[in-house]
């Protein structure tokens, strides 16, 4: 029987030879991933241990991958307090693969985990965060989980209950036109596919447009399958993907990747051709009210935010430089840059991309998730209008309930910087 | 067969950032999360503080309920005020954390309800006993029912850890 990628993976971390399409596996873990919540899962994680006698240690702590990035530096005590206590318990069990509040290694953990080569093709990944699908643009199962599980996961090093997901298989071909990109992409594709329409499914990608996208696109494309609804979003490893890891990621050792299996079965296929495609934009309150931007060009923005685990890429600050290199930012507005890591910030300096931004009237901020979930920095005002390249727009999701969100692109949102309404970027400089 | 009464009625896709608002993300403490249920609708929350929602209430939803990010505290933030969601269908990992908490969720296609009816909601449907409507309840996977079943997936875990002869 044909199995795709991810029933291969799920195959060989549960020690079987096949999966079939609704098996409960039990599939040992390769990285688990937490964020600032690590704070709840150690809680769950000792009252699993409480009674028993047994020692509170987690499985294997090599295994195990902890980064600040969504409420970096402390908005408040309580945050503080929080990394605090995740700072000891890293320090007790010896693990390694922590990302402090730094300049030089910290950042935002979806960007953090590629860029030190901590996935690998055939991995399973698991985070407690949302958009963990993101680690699927280098082959690997990756999905979301929450804290009680992850501490489930530290005490046996295995998911417990995971449902073999079908997949939708997702052809993408064409060249994507000019100032359009992997988010115009997805964001079309979560349009088409509607907020619940791959619940309960994995998004496998295929096409000449992903074979020949570079991982940070690819990266952007998982990244939002959760916003289907996917368990996770998926690119077969390929020669992108070892170039990426050996030369980005600086992994010395080999790479292994799975054949793909011809045999494999698909619930159904999804084809999109690029080559027409208009830049896009996700209007309030769901990120499925996706539209081509010119729909709602000329809308006012009160701010305009550049980064996230979506678009904090290099070369997503490359596309933003370019377009305000030697222009402003419209008075009538205000732009926050948060880069993803603390390494692409560093090479947006050395490119001179930093010095575009501030110069033209961006303010760049330390990496970080900073107001895509609405916690500190880059509030919003009452009734006030947001342009983002984050991932979500739900009521309230960037702190304040009563403003709105609207989701796009980095050039949407450079081009949009630039004349303060909503335009689209390939008539920069007009609404 | 529980009958309980419809506090709350709510559309598709209610995201974890309606339920429990990411600016009290820092607070993680299943007993203090309650205090911020939909922290954004105010009326409601007001309710839930002044202990006018009976444990047992029912919200109703349509589609995804709970889409969006992986906070638990969006199932603690419910769970701490013993509600029960019955929607038309829940995102996966807001279904899975409400079962590895204990949360109760049903999910039937289907459902509608006004604020003031009496649901009456048992293992194979759920009834509406204000019009006479019933809606047949989609049921868990085995594996799932499993962890709720073991009260939740900490007690289900330990077991793991401490009965050998249960390991997978």
């Amino acid at each position: 029987m044909g199995m795709t990628v991810v029933q291969q993976i799920l195959a060989r971390a549960s020690g079987r030879s096949d999966v079939a399409v609704g098996d409960v596996v039990e599939p040992a873990v390769d990285l688990a991933m937490s964020h600032e919540n690590a704070a709840l899962v150690i809680n769950q994680f000792r009252e699993i241990f409480r009674d028993t006698g047994l020692e509170a240690r987690p499985w294997d702590p090599s295994r195990i991958a902890i980064i600040f990035d969504h409420r970096v530096p402390a908005e408040s005590p309580k945050t503080a307090t929080n990394q605090k206590k995740v700072r000891e318990f890293v320090a007790a069990h010896g693990i390694t693969r922590f990302h402090d509040i730094r300049g030089d290694r910290g950042g935002i953990c979806h960007q953090i985990l590629p860029e030190n080569g901590y996935v690998r093709p055939g991995a399973v990944v698991v985070g407690t965060d949302s958009h963990t699908t993101s680690h699927g643009a280098l082959g690997a199962f990756a999905f979301g989980i929450g804290a009680t599980e992850m501490a489930s996961v530290w005490a046996l090093g295995y998911a417990v209950n995971v449902e073999v997901p079908a997949t939708i298989r997702v052809n993408v071909n064409g060249a994507l036109p000019p100032m359009v990109g992997p988010k115009d992409l997805i964001l079309h594709l979560v349009g088409v596919l509607g907020a619940a329409g791959a619940t309960f499914r994995v998004l496998e990608f295929h096409g000449d447009t992903i074979r020949t996208m570079p991982t940070s696109g690819r990266l952007t494309l998982c990244n939002m399958a959760v916003e289907a609804g996917a368990t996770s979003g998926i690119v077969p490893a390929d020669a992108e993907t070892l170039r990426y890891l050996k030369e980005d990621a600086g992994v010395v050792e080999a790479v292994h990747t799975t054949p793909l299996d011809p045999d494999a079965e698909y619930e159904r296929t999804v084809d999109v051709d690029v080559a027409a495609l208009a830049p896009q934009i996700a209007c309030p309150h769901t990120v499925d009210n996706v539209r081509p931007v010119g729909d709602v060009a000329g809308r006012h923005v009160d701010q305009i935010v550049i980064g996230s685990c979506t678009n904090g890429r290099l070369d997503d600050l490359a596309v933003a430089a370019r377009i305000l290199k030697g222009r402003k930012v419209a008075a009538s507005t205000r732009m926050l840059v948060f880069p993803a890591s603390g390494r692409i910030y560093r090479e947006a300096l050395a490119a001179g991309y930093v010095a575009d931004l501030v110069e033209a009237g961006a303010v760049v901020m330390n990496a970080g998730c900073g107001p895509c979930l609405g916690v500190h920095e880059g509030a919003l005002g009452d009734g006030e209008v947001a342009l983002s390249t984050t991932n979500r727009n739900f009521k309230g999701r960037m702190g304040n309930p009563t403003a709105d969100v609207y989701l796009c692109s980095p050039a949407v949102a450079a081009a949009s910087a630039v004349t303060g309404v909503i335009t689209d970027p390939r008539r920069e400089g007009q609404p | 067969m529980s009958a309980a009464s419809v506090v709350l009625v709510l559309g598709d896709d209610v995201s974890t950032d309606v339920i429990y608002p990411g600016r009290y993300m820092a607070t993680v403490l299943p007993s203090e999360t309650p205090q911020y249920a939909f922290a954004d609708l105010a009326a409601f929350n007001a309710r839930l503080k002044a202990g006018a929602v009976p444990a047992g209430s029912v919200i109703v939803a349509g589609k995804n309920f709970g889409c969006g990010s992986s906070r638990e505290q969006a199932v603690s933030t419910l769970k701490g005020h013993e509600l029960v969601v019955v929607a038309e269908s829940f995102a996966r990992i807001f279904l899975q954390n409400a079962i590895n908490l204990g949360l109760r969720l049903v999910e039937a296609p289907g459902v509608a309800a006004a604020e003031g009816d009496g649901l009456a909601i048992g293992v194979a449907e759920v009834m509406n006993l204000t019009n006479g409507r019933r809606y047949p309840v989609r049921p868990l996977p085995a594996a799932r029912q499993a962890i709720l079943d073991a009260g939740g997936l900490i007690a289900f875990t330990r077991h793991r850890l401490t009965a050998p002869a249960a390991s997978r």
